[in-house]
């Protein structure tokens, strides 16, 4: 472990000024008298012109963190503490009408079966009018040629403008949704499982798309999927959201090389290699918790590999006092008991 | 062959494709003459994108779908043509399925018990006063324990991969000699997706099953399989041992396929991969030639013109390309064909 953190934080990552901030984000669903905190209370920032990727299992949240920026949460779900800011100001005091702005002009979302929102008799092209329409006062013409722009950005062929959704392939669709997310040129982008439905080559080559875009008009990115290996390669920081928290944050290179949860590690460890010797590997045991029950203490420890009554002391603490989320090195935070403190 | 072998003999099934302009049917081959043998004991993975046909097979050999032609040999029988209720059944006893979603493929309102006690109730595997006592052991084999309360339980108090789980179970049931896997993680967690691969590795060796396992998931196939089939676009493209496939791909289709996965063993980064605009499925109406043609950066004149066979270009391992793996009687024309 570093003994000191030195002034400059996470290298090799680009620095920007803070776009989004969640602080002490709690959402809950209610039904009846049963209460989920899908977000238990979580802390963390998008900047600027910077992919954060945030990984997790099913259920673990993080689609409810992209829901709580983009402000699209409907009961049962509501924000049950802390706040969501964009540059500073609490989304909380915004009216209806700013935030039905804010959504598309500043924060645009991808879905993950966004491909199924196309209006099925609408030509791709009318979609886009439609869309910029409502946002900005343009011409139809100006708009269409926009939109023409746009699918060509994102790899289709402009023609297909006149296309309806049901001409194009499910990647081609997806692209033409990533292309209306950027219609409006917004400072984050939401991306929330993009490709889980696609295959592979399709994915990457969406994905490749996507950075190029990014790199060249500087927006942010929130990618959100439960595949960490994309994160690793395509996102420049990458959160690990487990059980409605996050657990571990550091630059994605850092957290290849250096991950320090038991979690992480056991992601990390779930994917076979392609190369070298084939060990028979274990993934993580075990399922994750129900967020109405969570368990005490670290609520991974029931699955950890490294808790167990040997350590008594260390025992008790795993399942009863909750890890905090502390910074270990420049950039790299960890909730775990297991990782010692920077003197 | 072994009667307990199951050959696929130029399977080909084709569905009729959207009118064109014309109001001309086209027709999607979307298996093609493909030919491999299942064996106990040894997994068998098919791999490919989406619409490349591995699915259509699947469906083929759990005789979900009437081939267009061809046959799939089983028990010294061709079992494709098989119409009679008896014989499906008992085919299927011998060759079950699992399916993509553990999610769809279970009732929601019947209870996991319920779901394992048909199929031991209807192929009359174990005296009615027995089931129980089976259902525990089914549940057990597939590491659901204790197998008595999972057993009480409905579908939806199960996590994604105990349903998986659950299915897997089922398709025991009947003791079957073969499992034919339809992407069976790619619906679940990548952390519990281990756990699904390491079962079908334990009932291979403990049990001799065999397995045709399909999926998109190049690593996946490495960990598990022993023999790789390549599809695109109907055909298979590239065959043999999976080790010595993924570390000397042939055909320039698994080479893209590979380059589009990164490796956890030695880094983050896969090669970048060139874009391709408007293509459209080789699979539709496929003339003469290589159906790769228009994604290959090999191609050559006789691409286009020659559709070319599969081809043993190195020991075990056949792909079919002109390039890679040259047939004798037109290696001089491709020689001598500059690439365009």
């Amino acid at each position: 472990m570093l003994a000191e953190v030195p002034a400059t934080r996470d290298a090799g990552v680009p620095s920007g000024d803070t776009l989004i901030e969640l602080r002490k984000l709690v959402v809950e669903y209610g039904v009846g008298d049963r209460l989920v905190r899908a977000v238990d209370g979580i802390d963390l920032s998008i900047r600027s012109n910077e992919i954060l990727g945030l990984a997790g299992e099913s259920g673990c949240g993080k689609s409810t963190v992209a829901n709580a920026v983009m402000q699209i949460l409907r009961p049962p779900a509501r924000i049950a503490g802390g706040s969501v800011l964009f540059r500073g100001e609490d989304l909380a005091t915004k009216s209806k009408e700013e935030l039905r702005k804010f959504r598309w002009r500043n924060v645009s979302m991808v879905f993950q079966s966004a491909m199924n929102a196309l209006n099925p008799v609408m030509r791709v092209g009318d979609q886009f009018v439609d869309m910029m329409r409502a946002h900005e006062h343009v011409s139809k013409s100006t708009a269409l040629a926009r939109a023409g722009e746009l699918l060509d950005l994102v790899g289709i062929d402009k023609r297909r403008i006149r296309a309806y959704p049901h001409e194009l392939s499910g990647g081609m669709r997806q692209r033409v949704i990533i292309a209306m997310a950027l219609a409006l040129q917004p400072e984050l982008v939401i991306l929330d499982e993009p490709t889980t439905a696609l295959d592979v080559v399709v994915q990457r080559e969406i994905l490749q798309q996507v950075r190029d875009l990014q790199r060249d008009f500087g927006f942010a990115v929130l990618f959100i999927t439960h595949d960490l290996s994309l994160l690793l390669e395509f996102a420049h920081r990458t959160a690990i959201m487990y059980a409605g928290e996050i657990v571990e944050e550091a630059p994605s290179e850092l957290l290849h090389a250096n991950p320090l949860h038991p979690y992480t590690i056991g992601l990390l460890k779930s994917f076979p290699p392609l190369t070298g010797p084939i060990e028979r590997m274990t993934g993580i045991p075990g399922s994750p918790p129900d967020l109405a029950d969570p368990p005490a203490g670290c609520r991974f420890h029931p699955r950890c590999p490294h808790c167990s009554a040997a350590d008594a002391a260390l025992y008790l603490r795993q399942t009863t006092e909750r890890p905090l989320l502390r910074e270990i090195e420049p950039g790299h935070r960890v909730a775990c008991h297991l990782v010692e403190s920077p003197a | 062959m072994r009667p307990d072998e199951l050959e696929v003999r130029d399977l080909t099934k084709h569905f009729a494709a959207g009118n064109n302009l014309f109001g001309h049917r086209g027709r999607v081959h979307a298996v093609d003459e493909v030919s491999f043998v299942l064996r106990p004991g040894t997994i068998t993975a098919l791999v490919g994108e989406s619409g490349s046909g591995k699915s259509t097979v699947a469906r083929l050999l759990a005789h979900l779908y009437e081939p267009t032609a061809g046959s799939v040999i089983f028990d010294g029988r061709d079992v494709a043509s098989d119409r009679r209720r008896r014989d499906v059944l008992r085919y299927r006893s011998q060759v079950q399925m699992i399916f993509q979603d553990p999610f769809g493929s279970l009732n929601p309102v019947k209870t996991i018990r319920h779901h394992l006690a048909r199929p031991l109730r209807i192929h009359g595997i174990v005296p009615p006063n027995r089931t129980d006592e089976r259902i525990h052991e089914l549940l057990t084999t597939v590491g659901l324990v204790p197998p008595e309360k999972i057993a009480a339980k409905f579908p939806h108090e199960l996590s994604g991969g105990q349903r998986q789980r659950v299915a897997i179970a089922r398709a025991l049931a009947v003791e079957p000699a073969m499992l034919i896997a339809d992407e069976p993680t790619s619906m679940l967690d990548v952390s519990i997706r281990i756990g699904i691969l390491n079962l079908m590795l334990e009932l291979k060796e403990k049990r001799r099953l065999g397995f045709l396992y399909v999926t998109h998931d190049l690593a996946s196939a490495r960990y598990v399989a022993d023999t790789v089939l390549v599809m695109y676009a109907g055909q298979i493209v590239e065959q043999g041992p999976v080790d010595q496939v993924l570390q000397h791909p042939l055909h320039p289709y698994t080479r893209l396929l590979l380059s589009a996965v990164p490796d956890s063993a030695t880094g983050l980064h896969a090669a970048r991969m060139e874009l391709r605009k408007n293509i459209s499925s080789a699979a539709i109406d496929p003339g003469e030639g290589c159906r790769f043609v228009a994604r290959c950066p090999l191609a050559i004149g006789v691409c286009s013109r020659i559709t070319p066979a599969l081809v043993e270009a190195a020991p075990a391992q056949s792909a079919r390309c002109h390039v890679t793996a040259p047939f004798p009687a037109i290696r001089e024309e491709a020689d001598v064909e500059p690439a365009r």
